[in-house]
């Protein structure tokens, strides 16, 4: 304290004047650090060890409710199951598909704004939306899925209705919109330095060899951003969700993501102190996977210009 | 082999840089040149045919009567196309569209306007002014980045609830008036980004800071603002957590959950579900069409992070 004191006052009366209207500039948004971030995240901690069923005050029980998440609940499991799959297939095949069609937009033929905006446009529709058209359009016997199959002489699936089948419709619908992710690709893509996969190109390197030894290391950075981005977003998939399965994960709790979890204890059952315990074990699981991701990068992503 | 040739011919004579270099191909190889283009909008327009089949079928389904919807074989265009739909559902009992439309657009307004002012004036902030412990606090503002919304939902509904302030717009566009940590971020970059003289020789006319900001930087970033406010706008007309959570009257409903709502109490009205499917994504839609250039522009910079 008395060091910033000090400092302070060794400033000019003119940069104190411009320390001050810093502070007042970013003043809202430490504040909201303090009662938005901090405090919350703090509370969602402590709040982890209680029972609380808002109405009363938390009452602390310690380690009680990571006990009965682990042992007395087998929703929690059936929750963490149905996550682990969405996200293990959701996010590779999300990953793949956006760098197909970045790369077929990059070819540098005629009419790529129009492409370009139909693979973006099912990303502007409310997932809500969304998930109702496809429940729809793959309906048994009435939707058009269901005739493409019937023609080609595969069998009627339930997807929707069909415990084995709901969660990869869901991956499904996952990949409908993956705008955002094409169009990062689509950047990296034209990054690419052009005289390297020429030069590649006159030591006679293959289509493929230039794709896998030029092109993909020039876009892991690119890669690693999607992916980071795409395993946050599919582990918190809720509304797509509770559009399907409502809070008890219809058919037979196939869809009952974790978020649904959570959102059913702490709004259905107001069992708050379980679900704080419920978030805090997610944020830890996409923390550490992200840390995972982050730690191999170093040995699978190349940055232009480090030392590495 | 041919090729190998070529880039041979090229190697021995350097072309001068700049010029473009012309290759005597072979045949095949001209062909396939002249192919290639047709292949690849072969390939894009049924891919794109496949993005557009769930707009087709969503528009196509509005139109039709329950009877067509669960008609087989499969209707593809509706027969006779039933337009009242739209009609009965701008104040059709369960699912009140214009009512739900002003509740969206006042959601969407309220956050919108809080994050853009919130974030140019923060991001300012940490831009062009000095001040002790700024760049502790900016790197604070990165790191809750990777804060999932989840971990300060629980408290942060608890707080709303002892102030009897759920039930109501407050909770969810009161927090965006004291900033966003990704629209700061951004704003601080297109802010650091402007020459400063500019600033300086205001300075010198003894301008205060919060002049400098309203009448010379403000107007700079303008397509910044815009991004942020097209964001805004977008994410809002997406959310359905929040207004799940803290809104309790169905005449408060924005679009997303009157349409969730809807079905939860119709399941089978498919034809009017669609319909307002549709009526619920149109107005994002035009929103993207006026504004292509900074949804592009913003995709750009979330991906500069990486």
């Amino acid at each position: 304290m008395a060091t910033l004191r000090l400092k302070q006052e060794r400033l000019g009366p003119l940069r104190r004047r411009e320390a001050r209207a810093g502070l007042l500039f970013t003043l809202p948004w430490l504040i909201s650090l303090l009662v938005f971030t901090a405090y919350p995240v703090l509370g969602t901690f402590s709040l982890a060890f209680t029972e609380y069923a808002i109405v009363d005050t938390p009452r602390w029980i310690g380690l009680d409710n990571f006990r009965t998440m682990f042992q007395d609940d087998p929703a929690f499991w059936t929750a963490v199951r149905n996550s682990a799959i969405y996200a293990g297939l959701s996010v590779p095949l999300r990953l793949g598909l956006a760098l197909g069609l970045a790369m077929l937009l990059n070819l540098g033929i005629r009419g790529i704004g129009i492409y370009r905006a139909l693979f973006y446009l099912p990303s502007l529709v409310p997932p809500i939306a969304a998930t109702l058209v496809f429940v729809q359009m793959f309906s048994p016997d009435y939707g058009p899925i269901d005739a493409a199959f019937q023609a080609v002489g595969l069998p009627t699936i339930d997807w929707f209705d069909d415990p084995s089948w709901s969660k990869v419709a869901l991956v499904i619908l996952s990949l409908w919109s993956l705008g955002v992710e094409t169009l990062v690709f689509l950047a990296g893509l034209k990054d690419v330095p052009s005289d390297l996969i020429e030069a590649a190109q006159l030591d006679g390197a293959s289509r493929w060899r230039r794709f896998m030894d030029v092109t993909v290391p020039m876009i892991t950075p690119v890669i690693l951003f999607n992916l980071v981005i795409g395993v946050i977003g599919s582990f918190q998939v809720f509304s797509q969700a509770v559009a399907v399965g409502g809070t008890t994960g219809e058919p037979l709790e196939s869809t009952l993501m974790f978020m649904v979890l959570i959102y059913r204890n702490a709004f259905s059952y107001f069992a708050m102190g379980y679900a704080a315990a419920l978030a805090v074990v997610l944020f830890l699981s996409v923390l550490m996977v992200t840390l995972v991701i982050f730690r191999s990068a170093r040995v699978w992503v190349y940055y232009e210009g480090s030392q590495r | 082999m041919k090729r190998a040739e070529a880039a041979d011919r090229i190697a021995t004579t350097p072309p001068r840089i700049g010029s473009v270099v012309t290759v005597q191909a072979p045949a095949m190889y001209r062909i396939r040149r002249r192919l290639a283009p047709f292949l690849a909008h072969a390939m894009l327009i049924t891919v794109a045919a496949l993005f557009v089949l769930p707009f087709f079928w969503m528009v196509a389904s509005s139109l039709k009567d329950n009877r067509q919807i669960f008609s087989y074989p499969i209707t593809w265009i509706p027969d006779p196309f039933r337009w009242e739909n739209y009609r009965e559902a701008l104040n059709y009992p369960n699912f009140r569209f214009l009512r739900l439309l002003g509740n969206t657009v006042f959601y969407a307004g309220g956050v919108t306007i809080g994050t853009v002012i919130s974030s140019a004036f923060v991001g300012y902030g940490f831009a062009r002014l000095r001040f002790p412990g700024r760049d502790l606090l900016f790197s604070l503002t990165l790191s809750t980045l990777m804060v999932p919304p989840i971990v300060t939902f629980i408290p942060t509904y608890v707080l709303f609830r002892e102030l009897n302030l759920t039930g109501g717009y407050t909770p969810l566009i009161l927090p965006y008036f004291l900033g966003n940590a990704f629209f700061i971020f951004m704003m601080r970059q297109f802010f650091l980004g402007i020459p400063w003289d500019l600033s300086d020789a205001a300075r010198i006319d003894g301008a205060d800071e919060f002049r400098i900001f309203w009448q010379i930087m403000l107007p700079l970033v303008r397509p910044a603002l815009m991004v942020v406010a097209v964001f805004s706008i977008l994410y809002t007309w997406h959310d359905f957590f929040g207004p799940l959570i803290y809104l309790s009257n169905q005449d408060d409903y924005p679009l997303s959950l009157g349409l969730f709502v809807f079905r939860g109490q119709r399941t089978n009205a498919w034809d009017l579900i669609m319909t307002g499917s549709v009526l619920t994504t149109v107005p994002l839609i035009l929103v993207f069409l006026f504004t292509q250039r900074y949804f592009l522009e913003g995709v750009k910079m979330s991906g500069i992070k990486g």
